[in-house]
C-alpha cells in the first residue's frame, strides 16, 4: 500500500516488484545481512538454523499458493518435500545427474504426485478435500519406506550427494548456505511475480467464491491443479536443497506434524501474503531454536534425569500449540497484517487517517 | 476359514472403537461445523488421566470413573470456552488449524507431565482369551466392543428420545431457526463439547485397557477420520456403520496383503479405501449433498 503522495508516471514503475525506494532500500539491506551475519557469528549453529529457515520459507511459500491464495486446505506440504528430496537423492546418487539438474527435477516430481493429488480436488471440497491431502501425508512415507530397499534405502535413509560447481564444492553447511540464499531468493521472486498475474488472481478468485469465479470464466479445476502442482513444486525443490544439505534424509523426517507446523507458520505470518510467510517462518523457527536451546537447561534444573529430553520436546510442542491459539484468537490475519498497519500507524502519525 | 472369520470379528470390535471416536467428532461437526482433529489427543488425555487415578493415586474403580467425568466435563466446556468461542465466524482453516493445534498442545502436556512411556492400566477385564471353536477372541477387545455398543446405544437413545437431544438436532440443522425456537445456541454447543468429551473418555479408558496408554494413542483419532469421511460427516449412523467396515478392511488387509508389500499395510489402507470412495461417492455413504448458491 503506497501512501499519499507516492505518485507514478510510467506503468512500468507501477508494476515494479519493488515499487519504491524505501522498499529497495529494505530489500538490499536485508540480502546484505543475509550475506554478512553468518560471516560475522562464525558458529555453525547459526548457519544450519539459516538453512533450516530457507528450507521451511520455500516449503511455506508453496502452501501459501494452494492455502493462502486459492484457499485448498492442504496438510501434506512436508510429504511433498519428501518426495523432492527422494528424487533429488536417487537422481544424483544412482543415475549420477549434476546437482542443479537434480533441483527442477525434483520440484517436477513433487509437482506431478501434487498434480495426483490435486485430481480429487475437482470433486471435494473443504474437509474432504484437507482428509484427503492428510491420507496422502500417511501415504507417500509409507510408499517411500516399502519401495525397494535398493532404491531408497527403506527406513534406513538415503545419502545425497555433494553438489559441485567447477571445481567448487559445496561439503559443509557454510558452504551450502549461499546456495540456499540464491533459491530463497529465486523462489521468492517467482512466487511475487506468479501472485501478480492472471493465475494468481484466478486463484484469489477461488478462494473468495468458487462459484463467483466460475461465472466470471475461470476454469476452477484447472486452476486448482494448477495450485496443487505448484505448491509440490517448490516443497519438491526445498526437499531437494535439504537433502544436499543434510546429505543423509530419512523417511520419518517428513511426518504430519512438520506440515502442520508448515500451516502454522501460514496462520501465524498472515494467509496469502508473500514477507508475511517470511515473518512468520522466521518467528515460528525462531521460537522452535529458542526452545531448543533453552528447555534442555530449564529441564535439567526441573527434572534431573531421562525425563528432560521429553520435557524439551513437550514443551516446544506447548509452546507452539499455544503459540498457534494466541494468533487465531488475537491476531487472525497474521503477522503480515499487524506489519501493515504498524507501518500506516507511523506514515500517517500523527494524524491517524 | 477360521483365519478369515478370526480377523473379521476383531476387526469388526476394533472398528466400533472406531466408531466410538468418529461419533465424537461428528457430533461437533453437526452442531457447530467444526472438525475436531483433536479427539485423538482427547482420548488419549483421558486414558492418561484414568490411569492417573486408578494407578497412581489408588482410587477405587468407581471413584476413578466419576473424576473421569469430571474431567472430560471440564475437557469440553474449557475446550469450547477458550479456544473455539473465539473463532465463531472465521474460515474454516481457522478452525482446521486451531484444533490441530489444540492436539498438539495436549500432547505437550501429557509428555511433560508423564513422558513418553507405555503405562499399564490394571486389569478390570480378564486376560484369557475366549475361544469360540478355533476362533480365538480376546475378552478385554469382546468387553471393550460392548462398552462401546452401550456407548453408542445410550447415546442414540438421547438423540432420538429426549427434548436436549431434540434441541441438539434443531441446532445442528440450522442454529437460526434453532435460536427463534428459544434454544441456547452457546449452552448447546458447550453441551456438545461435554458430549464429545466424554466420549473420547469411554474410548480412552477402553483402549487403554487393551493395550496400555501412551502418547500414540492420540494417532487413533487421525485413523477414526477415514471412518467419519466414509460414512459421511454429517450422519451419526454412518460413523456407527463405517466404523466396524474399516476395521475389517484394516485387519484382512494386514491379514493377507502384508507378506506381499512388507508389513504395515494396516497403517494406511484405511486411507486408500477412503480416497477411492470418496472419488466415487464425494459425500461419503451417508453424507448431505451440498447446494451451492451464489
Amino acid at each position: 500500500m503506497a501512501s499519499c503522495g507516492d505518485f507514478k508516471t510510467t506503468y512500468a514503475e507501477d508494476i515494479a516488484v519493488l515499487r519504491s525506494k524505501r522498499e529497495w532500500g529494505i530489500t538490499i539491506i536485508f540480502l546484505i545481512l543475509t550475506i554478512v551475519l553468518p560471516k560475522l557469528s562464525g558458529n555453525g549453529q547459526l548457519i544450519n538454523f539459516l538453512n533450516w529457515v530457507i528450507v521451511t520459507y520455500i516449503v511455506a511459500l508453496g502452501l501459501q499458493f494452494v492455502t493462502g491464495y486459492c484457499g485448498q486446505i492442504s496438510v501434506c506440504q512436508f510429504a511433498f518435500m519428501g518426495v523432492g528430496a527422494y528424487t533429488s537423492a536417487i537422481v544424483t546418487t544412482k543415475l549420477g545427474l549434476s546437482f542443479w539438474l537434480a533441483v527442477p527435477l525434483a520440484g517436477v516430481s513433487a509437482g506431478i504426485v501434487g498434480l495426483v493429488l490435486g485430481l480429487p480436488s475437482a470433486r471435494l471440497k473443504g474437509f474432504y478435500l484437507t482428509v484427503v491431502t492428510l491420507s496422502a501425508q500417511f501415504i507417500i512415507p509409507w510408499v517411500i519406506i516399502h519401495l525397494p530397499k535398493k532404491l531408497t534405502g527403506g527406513p534406513y535413509g538415503l545419502e545425497a550427494s555433494t553438489p559441485r560447481l567447477g571445481n567448487l564444492k559445496f561439503i559443509t553447511p557454510e558452504q551450502f548456505y549461499p546456495i540456499m540464499v540464491v533459491f530463497g531468493t529465486i523462489m521468492t521472486l517467482i512466487a511475487i511475480n506468479l501472485t501478480r498475474t492472471r493465475m494468481g488472481r484466478a486463484f484469489v478468485a477461488i478462494r473468495d467464491n468458487e462459484i463467483a469465479a466460475e461465472v466470471m470464466g475461470i476454469n476452477v479445476n484447472y486452476y486448482k491443479l494448477v495450485a496443487f502442482f505448484i505448491s509440490a513444486f517448490f516443497a519438491g525443490v526445498a526437499g531437494s536443497l535439504w537433502a544436499h544439505n543434510m546429505r543423509v534424509i530419512y523417511p520419518e523426517f517428513y511426518n504430519l506434524t512438520q506440515s502442520i507446523w508448515i500451516l502454522g507458520i501460514l496462520v501465524i505470518g498472515g494467509l496469502g501474503s508473500v514477507s508475511g510467510t517470511m515473518m512468520g517462518t522466521l518467528f515460528v523457527r525462531g521460537f522452535e531454536e529458542l526452545v531448543n536451546t533453552f528447555t534442555p537447561s530449564l529441564a535439567k534444573a526441573i527434572l534431573p534425569g531421562v525425563a528432560g529430553a521429553q520435557f524439551s520436546s513437550g514443551l516446544l510442542m506447548i509452546v507452539f500449540g499455544g503459540l498457534i491459539a494466541w494468533f487465531l484468537i488475537f491476531e487472525p490475519r497474521g503477522l503480515a497484517h499487524r506489519w501493515q498497519t504498524f507501518r500506516t500507524y507511523w506514515k500517517m502519525w500523527p494524524f491517524s487517517y | 476359514m477360521n483365519t478369515f472369520l478370526q480377523l473379521l470379528l476383531s476387526g469388526m470390535m476394533m472398528g466400533v472403537i472406531y466408531s466410538l471416536i468418529a461419533f465424537g467428532v461428528v457430533l461437533i461437526y453437526k452442531s457447530s461445523s467444526i472438525f475436531n482433529f483433536a479427539q485423538g489427543e482427547f482420548l488419549m488425555f483421558s486414558g492418561y488421566i484414568f490411569w492417573f487415578f486408578l494407578a497412581r493415586c489408588h482410587f477405587p474403580l468407581w471413584a476413578t470413573f466419576f473424576c473421569l467425568f469430571i474431567f472430560c466435563v471440564l475437557l469440553g466446556i474449557s475446550v469450547e470456552r477458550i479456544f473455539l468461542r473465539p473463532l465463531v465466524g472465521q474460515p474454516l482453516l481457522s478452525t482446521v488449524i486451531m484444533t490441530f493445534g489444540l492436539g498438539i498442545m495436549i500432547r505437550g502436556f501429557v509428555l511433560v507431565i508423564w513422558g513418553s512411556d507405555w503405562q499399564m492400566l490394571p486389569e478390570i477385564f480378564p486376560k484369557e482369551p475366549l475361544r469360540i471353536g478355533e476362533i480365538v477372541l480376546s475378552v478385554q477387545l469382546l468387553d471393550s466392543f460392548f462398552v462401546a455398543l452401550l456407548v453408542v446405544g445410550v447415546l442414540t437413545w438421547f438423540f432420538q428420545f429426549t427434548r436436549k437431544g431434540l434441541a441438539m438436532r434443531a441446532v445442528a440443522e440450522s442454529h437460526q431457526v434453532a435460536q427463534s425456537m428459544g434454544i441456547s445456541l452457546t449452552a448447546i454447543l458447550t453441551q456438545s463439547w461435554i458430549i464429545s468429551a466424554i466420549v473420547a473418555g469411554a474410548g480412552g479408558f477402553l483402549l487403554g485397557s487393551i493395550n496400555g496408554i501412551n502418547v500414540a494413542l492420540s494417532d487413533l483419532g487421525l485413523k477414526a477420520i477415514p471412518v467419519m469421511l466414509m460414512g459421511g460427516l454429517e450422519s451419526i449412523p454412518g460413523a456407527i456403520i463405517a466404523g466396524p467396515i474399516i476395521g475389517v478392511f484394516e485387519n484382512l488387509a494386514s491379514g493377507y496383503l502384508d507378506p506381499l508389500v512388507g508389513g504395515g499395510l494396516n497403517q494406511i489402507i484405511s486411507y486408500v479405501i477412503l480416497i477411492v470412495l470418496l472419488l466415487i461417492k464425494p459425500y461419503g455413504i451417508f453424507g448431505l449433498k451440498h447446494i451451492e448458491r451464489i
